[in-house]
């Protein structure tokens, strides 16, 4: 199947969910609303001739430039983005989605912007969903166990913004 | 131990016990490095079992974004440092996949070789710590003897024993040093016929198969669901392996080698009777079937390796000149797994064109995958049978924790 005709049946089965897509990219990819995002994996998942049972890595990736003079140059807003890369393993095929985010909820600083997690449609993604969490402050509504799981539990912020900043203290270990 | 009882249940009609939670690790022997499990027991039974991890986290996503990716290769060995070489494999294709970099023939035949030569090696220290894991100390030593072998190989190729930083983005370093195809060959001779000793000594041993036969059974639906790849999903009968199923920029290095995929279909294996015989009490998902795809794929690379020999001495064309240090990376973002010794390595790389450092470096590990099922694995089982389930995962906690 191309990718325009896949793109297509998307937007018909999902209508105003499906916000975009880039089919030129090395791995194209489609844009998936927040809200959008569990029926659309349940879909993949679930039609035979897609079938995407696999769901290979969830990252997490922050645009934010924090020299305020390569800022102004940037062709984007601050925002994070989610990327699943799901793959078939009948059909040999493989699917990247996008959710963008913004970097805080109702832009208040410390406020974890929100996701509805795909545990329940991967099991994987269990493990996944706590990594972007632990590392990138993304909250996953609906994950079972929602902790840390690289750093430790009373570990303060989140590592893999481009705005943070190495404590200079942890349990009486110099940090910087 | 006491898994011969049909029923693990029996133990409780005569003892009354209480549940108790039972630590093991970080520091514990069977545990591959620092895993740290918590177990939730009945007596002698499992009923949870909770994996820690992190204590080997050491911010490798956060490194790649401050470093060029030639710069970030020895990085990228000190995740999986059982099988350095497939690491650096894996991340040199993921970055020119985004550079749009195609290689000589040449480089392709070298990385295969390389690669295949790293897959033994690291599946020689998988059956030897599970044999430590299950109580038997020899086989360990007799696969670090060979595994020695294949050290000094490296040492001879780039200097380093462990962390080689030998394949990086456009091709590896330098050439294979002269005589050393030779001397590769001699080891292959060698190492044949002792692999017969090693199913001898375990796959075949008594001992060993009431220790993992029927032990861990995990479905191919669980595997697939919990992204579990390499020996471990092939183990469950899955037929995947990227080598043959993978991206083309990966698949085209494999072109024209003849190799089946390790799995078992209509109940036998490829090639199997030249192997000993699956036991009886063996089921398809178990620990033992996992021990016997990585024992079977040992044999699979040194044929792979010797191919790639062939190919690789009437290659025309470099070996593949490494891209410069600080290389401008173009705008975009690319994606690539490959079939390392424990499974998928997926590399993520994001750049935002702005010069020649990512914008974005995420690994996708097979161990973190094939960890994660643990926890539905060892769900009713034997405190005993838990080094068992999790050793036959074959763990490195550096690729798990980055």
């Amino acid at each position: 199947m191309s990718g325009q005709a896949f793109l297509e049946r998307l937007k018909k089965q999902f209508g105003d969910r499906i916000t975009g897509a880039n089919l030129t990219a090395i791995d194209p990819w489609v844009d998936v609303s927040p809200a959008g995002l569990l029926g659309v994996c349940k879909y993949l998942r679930d039609e035979p001739d897609l079938r995407f049972d696999m769901l290979n890595c969830i990252s997490g990736v922050d645009y934010f430039e924090t020299d305020p003079k390569k800022a102004a140059k940037t062709d984007w807003q601050p925002h994070l983005e989610v990327v699943y890369h799901l793959s078939s393993i009948p059909h040999k095929t493989s699917i990247v989605l996008k959710i963008m985010l913004p970097r805080w909820k109702n832009d208040q600083a410390g406020e974890l912007p929100e996701v509805p997690s795909v545990s329940a449609i991967w099991s994987t993604a269990d493990w996944h969903e706590r990594e972007v969490f632990d590392l990138m402050g993304v909250r996953f509504l609906g994950h079972p166990d929602m902790r840390r799981i690289l750093c430790p539990e009373d570990w303060v912020g989140y590592p893999l913004r481009k705005d943070y900043e190495m404590p200079l203290e942890y349990h009486g270990i110099r940090g910087r | 131990m006491a898994s011969q009882l049909d029923d693990p249940r029996i133990i409780e009609f005569d003892v009354r016990t209480d549940e108790m939670l039972v630590n093991m690790g970080p520091q514990h022997p069977s545990t591959h490095g620092v895993l740290r499990l918590v177990l939730r027991t009945d007596g002698e039974v499992v009923s949870e079992v909770t994996p820690h991890i992190g204590y080997l986290h050491r911010c490798a996503e956060k490194i790649g974004e401050n470093l060029t990716p030639r710069q970030y290769i020895p990085y990228t060995d000190r995740m999986d440092y059982l099988a350095g070489m497939n690491m650096n494999l894996g991340w040199a294709l993921a970055v020119e996949k985004l550079m749009n970099l195609e290689l000589p023939d040449k480089a392709r035949h070298l990385r295969v070789m390389i690669a295949e030569m790293n897959r033994i090696a690291s599946h020689l220290v998988g059956m030897g710590a599970y044999g430590l894991d299950l109580g038997t100390f020899s086989p360990f030593l007799y696969a670090f003897r060979e595994r020695e072998k294949i050290l000094d190989l490296f040492e001879e190729v780039c200097g380093a024993r462990l962390t080689y930083s030998y394949i990086t983005v456009g091709g590896a370093t330098a050439d294979l040093p002269a005589g050393w195809i030779h001397k590769c060959e001699q080891f292959l001779e060698q190492l044949e016929p002792v692999i017969e000793e090693y199913h001898a000594l375990l796959t075949t041993n008594a001992i060993f198969v009431r220790r993992t036969a029927n032990i861990g059974v995990l479905s191919p639906e669980m595997a697939i669901d919990y992204g579990c790849t390499g020996p471990v999903l092939r183990g469950s009968g899955v037929d995947r392996d990227l080598r043959r199923d993978g991206e083309q920029r990966y698949t085209e290095m494999y072109d024209g080698y003849a190799f089946e995929v390790i799995v078992e279909k209509d109940g036998h294996y490829p090639k199997d009777h030249a192997y000993p015989a699956v036991p009886s009490s063996a089921v398809l998902g178990d620990c033992w079937h996992r021990f016997y795809v990585r024992m079977l794929e040992v044999m699979q690379s040194i044929d792979l390796v010797r191919q790639s020999i062939d190919r690789y001495t009437v290659a025309k064309g470099s070996w593949g000149e490494p891209v410069k240090l600080t290389e401008k990376l173009p705008k975009g973002e690319a994606y690539l797994e490959t079939e390392a010794p424990r499974g998928q390595m997926g590399f993520y790389i994001v750049s935002n064109g702005g010069g020649a450092i990512p914008w974005r470096v995420r690994a996708r590990s097979s161990s973190f995958c094939n960890l994660s099922v643990t926890h539905d694995l060892c769900r009713g089982c034997l405190i005993a049978d838990v080094p068992a389930i999790v050793g036959s995962l074959d763990i490195v906690m550096g690729e798990i924790d980055r």
